[in-house]
C-alpha cells in the first residue's frame, strides 16, 4: 500500500499507509492527522483541507482541475504555486511516499 | 476528579466542542452523548454521492475514533438524554443512569418537519436526516418507479438531481412560489427551476398535499390540494426541520424557535453552552437573531463554545457560507441575500457559470456562485473585511476584484 507523509504545522513527520484510490485528506481523517479539517468531506466546496505538496512530487501529481483551482485562490493560508486540496489527490503506487506540508491554519 | 463536561449531541457541533475545548486547553473529562449508534459523520453526502455509492461509508465518519481516544472524548453511543437537572447538574438517559457534570454543551441539531396528514406513516413514505434515514431511502430508491418529492428545499432538490439522474421519474410539490423560498433568491430559484426542468423533473409549485394514499401499508399515490393524483411508490418529505430544544426548554433554558445563546455560544444558564442547528443567535454580520442550518455554522460556533468552555473569549462571527451539489452544478452561497435590493450578475448564466452578487443600500450583502468557487472565496473574505465592490465591478469581468482585498 502507498504511504503518504504527512508534515504537521510543528514540523514532526506523520508517515501513513493509504490506500490507493484514497484521497489524501481521507488518509489524514482516518489516521487522526491533525490539521487537515476537510470540512465538506472532501467534495471540494470548502477549501479546508489545503497542503503544500513537496517539490519532489510536483511533476507525479495530476494537476489541479479548475474547479479545485477556482477554490485554492482563497484558502485561509499564504497560497503558494504547490498548494493542492487534499480531498482531490488521489493515491496510486506511483505516489508512494508522496509528502505534504499541513498549512499554519485552514480558517480564515 | 471533576465530573468535568457533557456534550449531548452527535454530529458536526457535538464534535467541535470537543475538540476546540480540547485545544484551548480545557483538560476535565469529555463524554459526548449521542442517541445515534455511530461516530459523528457527514450529513450533506446523504443527499448526493452516498445514494449513487459514489462516497462510500468509511469516508462518512468526521474524525477517527482514535481522534476521541487520543484526545481523552469519552463516546457514549446510542444513548438519549431524556432530561436536564441544571440545578442538581444531572442529565438522565433514556435507558435509565444519569451523568453528573460540571459543564453542559447542547448540541442536539434538528429534526424533519413532519406532515401531519393522513398516510404520512405508509410503508415508502421517508424523511431525510441521519444515516439510518440514508440507508432506507437508498435500499428504495433503485426499485422505485415514481417518485414524489414534497418540499422545494435544498434536500428535496438534492434527492431529486440524484433519482433524475438514475432516470427516474419525479415530481416536486411545493407550496410556495418558487423553490428554496426560505434559502435563496428569486434569480437563482428560477434558474435552478429551469435546470431541473431541462433533466424532466417536474415542479408543482404553488402546490399543497391533501392526503397520500396506499394498499396494505404501501404507498401509491400522492393527493394534492387541486385533486390530482400523482403516482408515487416513493415518497420523500423535506418541508424543513423542527430544532430539538425541548430538552433545554424543559430544564428552563430560553427558547424561540432555537435554544437562544449569546456571541459566546452561552445559553441564559452560565454553566451551559450550545451550538450548531439547534441554537438561535446573534449574528454578527446580519445585525441580527438567526437560526441557521448548516456545517460552517455548527463548526464555526462549536468552536466558539468550545473556548468558552476553556475560558477563553472568542466570539462568533464569522459570515455564513453553504454548499449544494446539484447535477453537474456546484452551489455555493456566503453571506445573506434576505433585504438585499440590488443585485449584479457576474459570469453567464447560459454556460452555467456565474455568480450573483447582492447588494444592500451599495454594500455587499452576499454572493451565490455556480461552477465559480473562486468568486464565492474571494465572496467569504470582502464580506470578512467588510468591503464591497460597486455593482458596475462586480458585473465587470475585466475588473479584478482581488485588488478589494489587497486594498
Ligand atoms: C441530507 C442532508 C444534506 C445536507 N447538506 C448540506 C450541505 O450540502 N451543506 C451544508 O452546509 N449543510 C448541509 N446539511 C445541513 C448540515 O448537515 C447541518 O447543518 C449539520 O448537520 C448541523 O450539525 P449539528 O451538529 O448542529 O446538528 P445535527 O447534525 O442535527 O446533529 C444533532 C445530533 O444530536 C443528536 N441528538 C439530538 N437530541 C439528542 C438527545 N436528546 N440525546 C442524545 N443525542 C441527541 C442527534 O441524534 C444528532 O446526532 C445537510 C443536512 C442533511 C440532513
Ligand atoms: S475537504 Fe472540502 S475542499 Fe477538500
Amino acid at each position: 500500500m502507498p504511504a503518504v507523509v504527512y508534515v504537521l504545522k510543528d514540523g514532526s513527520e506523520r508517515r501513513v499507509d493509504v490506500p490507493e484510490g484514497t484521497s489524501v485528506m481521507l488518509g489524514a481523517i482516518q489516521n487522526n492527522v491533525p490539521g487537515i479539517e476537510a470540512e465538506c468531506g472532501g467534495c471540494c466546496s470548502c477549501a479546508t483541507c489545503h497542503v503544500y505538496v513537496e517539490p519532489a512530487f510536483a511533476d507525479k501529481v495530476p494537476p489541479p482541475d479548475l474547479s479545485e483551482s477556482d477554490l485554492l485562490s482563497g484558502v485561509a493560508a499564504e497560497r503558494k504555486p504547490n498548494s493542492r486540496l487534499s480531498c482531490q489527490i488521489s493515491m496510486t503506487a506511483a505516489l508512494d511516499g508522496l509528502t505534504v506540508r499541513i498549512p499554519d491554519k485552514q480558517s480564515l | 476528579m471533576s465530573a468535568g463536561l457533557v456534550i449531548v449531541g452527535g454530529s458536526y457541533a457535538a464534535m467541535q466542542i470537543a475538540a476546540s475545548a480540547r485545544e484551548a486547553g480545557y483538560a476535565e473529562p469529555i463524554r459526548l452523548v449521542s442517541e445515534e449508534p455511530v461516530l459523528p459523520y457527514q450529513r450533506p453526502p446523504l443527499s448526493k454521492g452516498y445514494l449513487t455509492g459514489k462516497f462510500t461509508p468509511a469516508a462518512l465518519p468526521l474524525r477517527a475514533e482514535a481522534f476521541y481516544r487520543d484526545n481523552r472524548i469519552e463516546t457514549l453511543l446510542g444513548q438519549r438524554a431524556e432530561s436536564l437537572d441544571l440545578a442538581a447538574r444531572r442529565v438522565s438517559l433514556a435507558g435509565g443512569g444519569s451523568l453528573a457534570f460540571d459543564r453542559l454543551a447542547l448540541a442536539t441539531g434538528t429534526r424533519p418537519r413532519p406532515l401531519p396528514l393522513p398516510g404520512a406513516d405508509l410503508d415508502g413514505v421517508l424523511f431525510l436526516r441521519s444515516l439510518a434515514d440514508a440507508d432506507r431511502l437508498r435500499e428504495r430508491l433503485g426499485g422505485a418507479g415514481s417518485i414524489v418529492v414534497i418540499g422545494g428545499g435544498f434536500i428535496g432538490l438534492e434527492l431529486a438531481s440524484v433519482a433524475a439522474a438514475m432516470g427516474k421519474p419525479v415530481v416536486i410539490v411545493e407550496a410556495q412560489e418558487r423553490l428554496l423560498a426560505r434559502g435563496v433568491s428569486p434569480q437563482i430559484a428560477a434558474f435552478l427551476a429551469d435546470v431541473h426542468r431541462s433533466r424532466g423533473v417536474a415542479l408543482r409549485l404553488r402546490s399543497t398535499v391533501r392526503d397520500i394514499r396506499g394498499a396494505n401499508g404501501r404507498v401509491q399515490s400522492v393527493v394534492c390540494g387541486d385533486g390530482e393524483t400523482l403516482a408515487a411508490d416513493l415518497v420523500l418529505i423535506a418541508i424543513g426541520v423542527v430544532p430539538n430544544t425541548e430538552l433545554a426548554g424543559r430544564a428552563g433554558l430560553a427558547c424561540q424557535d432555537g435554544l437562544v445563546v449569546d456571541r459566546f455560544a452561552r445559553t441564559t444558564d452560565p454553566l451551559v453552552v450550545a451550538a450548531g442547528d439547534c441554537t438561535r443567535h446573534p449574528s454578527a454580520f446580519a445585525g441580527q437573531l438567526l437560526r441557521l442550518e448548516s456545517v460552517q455554522n455548527a463548526i464555526d460556533q462549536a468552536k466558539t463554545a468550545g473556548a468558552t468552555l476553556a475560558g477563553q473569549e472568542k466570539p462568533y462571527e464569522s459570515v455564513p457560507w453553504f454548499w449544494s451539489d446539484q447535477y453537474e452544478l456546484k452551489l455555493q452561497m456566503v453571506g445573506l441575500v434576505q433585504g438585499s435590493d440590488r443585485h449584479a450578475v457576474r459570469g453567464s448564466l447560459e454556460q452555467r457559470r456565474f455568480s450573483i452578487f447582492y447588494f444592500r443600500s451599495g454594500r455587499l450583502v452576499a454572493i451565490d456562485s455556480v461552477n465559480r468557487a473562486a468568486d464565492h472565496m474571494l465572496g467569504r473574505k470582502l464580506l470578512a473585511l467588510g468591503r464591497s465592490p460597486t455593482p458596475q465591478q462586480a458585473a465587470d469581468e475585466s475588473f479584478d476584484l482581488q485588488t478589494l482585498v489587497a486594498a
